[in-house]
């Protein structure tokens, strides 16, 4: 299938694309690396008047250290996050569920913050942010502002992105000393999740201090298992105090039912991957 | 219209090109490199996988304009004179392909994993090509062919390394220690 | 002796000719032609599963700059006719009116309902948006069962009724011998719909040559000569004046075993507009627009006697046509109905199978056609025998199969098999398998309540493919016949031209032709070039589907090699002055018995009778010979395979832990290729036991509608297979071979399924139904041990 006709612009900085987004209004759409976008087009579900190609903006590329987080600037790829010496040093959970995102090619060109900004429940990427309490950083026409994860996402396909703003960097708290796992369940290795869990564990003298539990694919946007959570936090790191937090991880979820899985599917998988991604993380697997 | 210049298999080309032109209906209809065939509209099987800039993608989502300025190699272009590539010749010898529709973008994927990891376990070579589909070989043979290449290439060295090189990270592990 | 000794060729595993262009990219996809002048074709669809057509306006696609042409389905009504069914399966089968492009009423989510013709392919996509349809939609039918009722809504109003035909075939006294059975297994099995997603989208070229009235056409398809018949009973073109070329085409597996609507109106479009057009499907428009496979609910009872000898079985088939009958979508179930029994001793057989319209796309031949439905039945049902009886399966097996003494064997579904040796197939799959460790394993497991269970499935299949004897395709009103064609020349400098009716696409026919001729006429192998695929090559042949290539063209091949040399052996007598009989023939030359020195090799023959200066009276120049091969039999590969799987019943997923297959596919031409086949064909019956299925809403739009929903498995989902031979040759043709390319389909599907049944029965696990999806799967451990 081919894309219906559209506009084309390449702006060489952010503040052009920032210029060029206010300029057209809500019918120009940002191209990424364009592996979400372009399937889309291809199959006419969307008819953008305007692309505003962001591939070439050097400013948004690349991982630097900032305090105690690490900014990771939105164009960044796939393959340039799982590769990131100091992603994979302190937020190997991102590299690790980076490194299952779609397939090796689509890696190359496909972007941390395409896949933030496109915010499909689906993809592994939003629930990881969400669980690493990421903070994604937004410019428009009033200047830059930050958005926390959790105030991102607001329904399925839609953030709180303005039209007129660019993502431009995803800040990542370092998080030295926990243990993160992330369990992908998906039908075929290239199928996105019917659910994912994305764990996040710190443990103090045998017991857990503290874990965050992000969940894919668990309704519209992407949610924190937070009664899990709480559950964890303080209790023993044994496994039957971790299958009882993981028994709360579907409460407060709405996951769709559709050909890869019914609602009650989705609550049974939330709750057997997510014991299975804290006990990983806990390192008790 | 947008204008465009690329460098395909060590050719240089310009063209006036509409925005919305996919890279493989460039390559095909524009250029006539039929060597890259388009399989699906999703990028799901990878037929059409090329290398732009040293890296695999699928020429079904990218743009001819997001080309522009880049150089892109084909199946077209493996091929130093009459001698070919080790990933063509070992899936002719390892009897890798049978109707042959997926073989140009497994080559090119394949490629692309040996300039990451030029000694690949068989379970890395079947994720790396887990974006690319094939209905004829089961893709047994693939492995094996992509195996025996990447020990040619090991033999004399790979041709085009990247230089580059981590191992797919563990979906479990430590951040570093605080 | 100057006998140079050659190794033979059949046997050895040459790699492909084929491949050099195919690894290159110097490709000929149908998609990749151009022609001056071409024009591009786009098809709008209908987005309902049933709906009248009210109204269609194509006119405002025409102000659209670089828009030649578009046209509704009435327009080209009157020019493209009917497509051809070319099965009537019985006497009063319902056979409807298929217009390429649906004129008053669609009935299925992407029947074509106009078409749009432009400079190039963007601009045909785009004028599809400007083409209004109103549509009044009527009532889906979705169900096989739900059709078949009183007051259904019907696909086709005028015929009265959904049900398309009944057939049944009974042999023996079922009654009797269920009535004398101590147990009776009754199952119902689902065959879920496939869409075959060969890797090349289909794609048509039609180009006219005005002056004369003539036309190519070039499409990816399987059948070009039944393509060329078909396409000038449809569209009126003389048969003579039809050339149809299979080009490069990748991949089939039956998807492309058909006569299609596009390929008519690219021709009609082509006539119309004395100018080439060409179609290409994207992959989307293909999951709606080229045939689905499968699609059948099996009701099915195994009677036996308490100690496990098998006494009759029933099959009680419905097979969804889908909403219009193809090329052969009504014998497709039918091609099942003589494997029902397997490879299994009984007295008494019953089938029935009723043909059912659907409001769905249509249904046709998939890789295996019947024969893997046929065998999912049997071999899942003496499994759950088995487990009635607390037997071993495969002692079950063993109890009741054919021995190898006694083949010839005629079963009680009437065919009669040449040979074969299951046993040997068995132990030596079993040899392979670690059978005894794994049963050990999977006891260990069951006794530690292991939420991990181990399952072994058994598939210990036959089949009958290399279709088919004409005489028998006449006996079950198939309109067509099943032979081949092959001819041989010999070129005046001694190189080999081999022309074959059979059309690959991916098979590796050139390369296996060119062994059988290579032995046969004792030239070098590269000598020997193939050529195939484009009616003016090869005017005359039946083309490739149901195994048939090889144990039909490829014999074909040798018989006419075989002309060629008894022609070679009467020249080389004249000219060495010696009777025929005193002629050995070996390595490619003639030498008088007796007297080495006097010999004359087949090349120099082929150049003495191109010259033609001296040959026996009477006889015409050159040497070619021609072979029109009818089989007297069927073909009918066997094994045993041998799947183990992981169950993890907390989240349902299944993992092939191993799989072993032990095929005997009579003596084989070429190893390589014939493992290949064996992987390709396992990797699709896998499919289709856990991936793959088309699924509709309950409006009928097909939900599985990309290849991003529909599961084609990529390379990690799938196992490496431990794959050996038994060589038991078939007596039916003089090479001892056998066909292959449905064989490993056929067998893997009930191998995984009943596996992952052996892990899940001491759970109460009863019966999944394909896929078995990991929901599937949990849902049922969770049902049965609630």
């Amino acid at each position: 299938m081919i894309p219906a006709a559209f506009d084309y612009a390449r702006p060489e900085t952010v503040d052009e694309a920032v210029r060029t987004l206010a300029d057209a209004g809500e019918e120009a759409k940002v191209l990424a690396g364009g592996q979400s976008l372009l399937p889309i087009l291809r199959l006419r579900l969307a008819f953008p008047d305007l692309l505003v190609d962001v591939g070439r903006i050097a400013e948004l590329r690349g991982v630097r250290r900032d305090g105690d987080h690490l900014a990771i600037g939105a164009m960044t790829t796939h393959h340039d996050v799982i590769h990131d010496p100091q992603v994979r040093a302190h937020v190997g959970l991102l590299a690790a569920a980076t490194a299952t995102v779609a397939d090796p090619s689509v890696r190359h060109l496909g972007t941390l913050g395409g896949s933030l900004a496109h915010a499909d429940p689906a993809g592994d990427l939003p629930a990881v942010c969400l669980a690493l309490d990421a903070e994604l950083v937004a410019i428009g026409p009033q200047g830059r502002r930050i958005i926390p994860a959790r105030e991102f996402f607001t329904d399925y396909l839609q953030t709180s992105l303005r039209p007129d703003e660019l993502l431009t960097e995803i800040r990542v708290p370092v998080l030295d000393g926990w243990g993160f796992h992330y369990e992908k369940f998906n039908r075929v290795s290239q199928a996105w999740a019917v659910v994912g869990v994305a764990a996040l564990v710190r443990r103090t003298d045998g017991r857990i201090a503290e874990a965050r539990v992000g969940l894919v694919n668990m309704g519209p946007t992407p949610k924190r298992a937070h009664l899990t959570e709480t559950a964890l936090a303080g209790a023993d790191a044994a496994s039957e105090a971790v299958a009882r937090a993981a028994a709360l991880a579907a409460e407060g979820t709405r996951p769709s039912n559709d050909l890869s899985g019914s609602v009650e599917y989705r609550e049974h998988l939330a709750r057997v991957l997510t014991r299975r991604a804290v006990l990983a993380a806990a390192g008790m697997a | 219209m947008a204008h465009i210049s690329v460098n395909v298999d060590g050719v240089a080309y310009e063209d006036e090109v509409e925005p919305r032109l996919l890279l493989v209906h460039y390559l095909r209809d524009r250029l006539g490199l039929t060597g890259t065939p388009v399989g699906c509209d999703t990028s799901n099987c990878g037929a059409c996988t090329v290398d732009l800039n040293g890296a695999s993608v699928k020429s079904c989502s990218v743009l001819a304009v997001q080309a522009d300025g880049g150089e892109v190699t084909t199946i077209q272009g493996l091929a130093v004179g009459d001698a070919w590539h080790p990933l063509q010749k070992s899936f002719h010898e390892q009897h890798a392909l049978q109707c042959g529709y997926c073989t140009p973008g497994m080559i090119m994927a394949a490629r692309d994993l040996l300039k990451e990891n030029p000694d690949p376990t068989p379970e890395d070579v079947r994720h790396a090509l887990e974006g690319n589909l094939c209905r004829c070989t089961g893709y047994q043979n693939i492995v094996r062919a992509v195996l025996a290449a990447a020990a040619e290439l090991r033999r004399h060295g790979a041709p085009e390394p990247r230089g580059v090189r981590s191992d797919v990270p563990s979906t479990t592990g430590q951040e570093a220690p605080a | 002796m100057t006998e140079q000794l050659i190794a033979p060729e059949v046997g050895r595993s040459r790699t492909r000719k084929e491949d050099a262009r195919l690894v290159t990219g110097q490709t000929n996809w149908t998609d990749n032609i151009t022609l001056p002048g071409l024009l591009h074709v786009a098809i709008l669809r209908s987005p309902m599963a049933h709906a009248r057509i009210d109204r269609i306006d194509v006119t405002p696609s025409l102000a659209r700059p670089g828009v030649i042409a578009a046209f509704s389905g009435r327009e080209l009504a009157a020019e493209l006719g009917s497509l051809p069914c070319a099965w009537q399966v019985t006497e009063d089968m319902v056979l409807p009116d298929h217009p390429p492009l649906a004129v008053d009423e669609v009935r299925y989510a992407g029947d074509p309902v106009a078409v749009v013709v432009a400079r190039d392919r963007y601009t045909a996509a785009d004028a599809l948006e400007d083409i209004w349809v109103d549509y009044t939609p009527l009532p889906p039918v979705l169900d096989l069962e739900g059709a078949l009722a009183e007051g259904s809504p019907l696909v086709h109003s005028g015929k009265g009724t959904n049900r398309c035909y009944t057939w049944p075939l009974a042999s023996g006294d079922y009654a009797a011998a269920r009535a004398a059975a101590d147990v009776v297994v009754r199952r119902r099995y689902t065959q879920q719909r496939l869409i075959p997603n060969a890797m090349e989208p289909r794609a048509v070229v039609a180009a006219p040559v005005a002056s004369s009235g003539e036309y190519t056409l070039y499409s990816a398809t399987q059948i070009p000569h039944i393509v060329r018949i078909m396409m000038s009973l449809t569209t009126g073109i003389p048969e003579h004046k039809l050339r149809v070329v299979a080009p490069d085409v990748g991949g089939g597996f039956g998807s492309k075993l058909q006569v299609y609507g596009e390929e008519a109106i690219a021709l009609g479009l082509a006539r119309r507009l004395g100018r080439p057009v060409k179609w290409t499907e994207s992959r989307s428009e293909g999951y709606l627009a080229t045939h689905h496979g499968r699609g059948q609910i099996q009701d099915i009872e195994l009677a036996a006697t308490r100690d496990g000898k098998l006494l009759g079985l029933k099959a009680d088939i419905l097979a969804d046509m889908g909403a219009y009958l193809m090329i052969i979508t009504p014998g497709t179930p039918l091609l099942g109905a003589f494997m029902y029994p397997g490879i299994y001793k009984m007295d008494a057989y019953s089938f029935t199978c009723t043909g059912v319209f659907t409001t769905k796309t249509p249904t046709d031949a998939y890789r295996g056609a019947g024969r893997p439905e046929a065998t999912f039945a049997i071999e899942r049902t003496m499994d759950e025998l088995a487990a009635e009886l607390g037997t071993d399966p495969l002692e079950l097996r063993r109890r009741n199969w054919i021995q190898h003494d006694e083949f010839p064997y005629t079963t009680i579904a009437g065919l009669t098999y040449d040979s074969g040796n299951y046993e040997a197939a068995t132990d030596r799959a079993l040899a392979l398998f670690g059978y005894d460790d794994l049963r050990a394993e999977q006891r260990a497991r069951h006794d530690n309540a292991d939420p991990v269970r181990l399952g072994i499935g058994i598939s210990t299949y036959t089949e009958m493919c290399g279709l088919a004897p004409s005489r028998i395709l006449g006996s079950l009103r198939y309109a067509a016949g099943g032979w081949e064609a092959a001819s041989i020349r010999m070129l005046p400098t001694g190189k080999v031209e081999v022309i074959t009716g059979t059309s690959p696409h991916g098979q590796g026919h050139v390369t296996c032709w060119s062994q059988i001729a290579a032995d046969a006429l004792g030239v070098p192998f590269d000598d020997v070039e193939v050529m195939h695929g484009d009616t003016r090559v090869a005017p005359q042949g039946m083309d490739t589907y149901g195994s048939r290539s090889l144990v039909i063209g490829g014999v074909a091949v040798h018989r006419a090699a075989e002309k060629v040399v008894a022609k070679a052996r009467r020249v080389a007598a004249h000219l060495l002055e010696a009777s025929e009989d005193d002629l050995e023939f070996s390595g490619g030359t003639f030498t008088v018995k007796g007297s080495p020195e006097a010999h004359k090799s087949i090349q120099e023959i082929a150049f003495a009778t191109f010259a033609g200066h001296d040959l026996p009276e009477g006889m015409e120049p050159t040497l070619n010979a021609e072979h029109l091969l009818d089989p007297d039999n069927f073909s009918y590969p066997h094994g045993t395979h041998l799947c183990a799987v992981e169950v993890d019943t907390e989240t349902g997923r299944v993992r092939i832990r191993s799989y072993v297959c032990v095929d005997d596919v009579g003596r084989v031409v070429n190893p390589m290729i014939v493992e290949g086949q064996v992987h390709g064909g396992v990797a699709q019956g896998i499919a289709q036991a856990l991936y793959e299925e088309a699924v509709y809403d309950d409006e009928g739009n097909l939900v599985s509608g990309t290849m991003a929903d529909y599961l084609v498995p990529a390379a990690p989902d799938l196992p490496d297979l431990v794959t050996d031979r038994t060589e038991t040759p078939a007596t039916s043709n003089p090479l001892g071979v056998k066909g292959v390319g449905e064989a490993g389909t056929i067998a893997s599907t009930p191998a995984v399924v009943n596996a992952v049944m052996d892990a899940l029965r001491p759970l109460g696990v009863r019966d999944i139904r394909m896929p078995c999806t990991p929901e599937r799967v949990w849902q049922a451990v969770k049902e049965a041990t609630k």
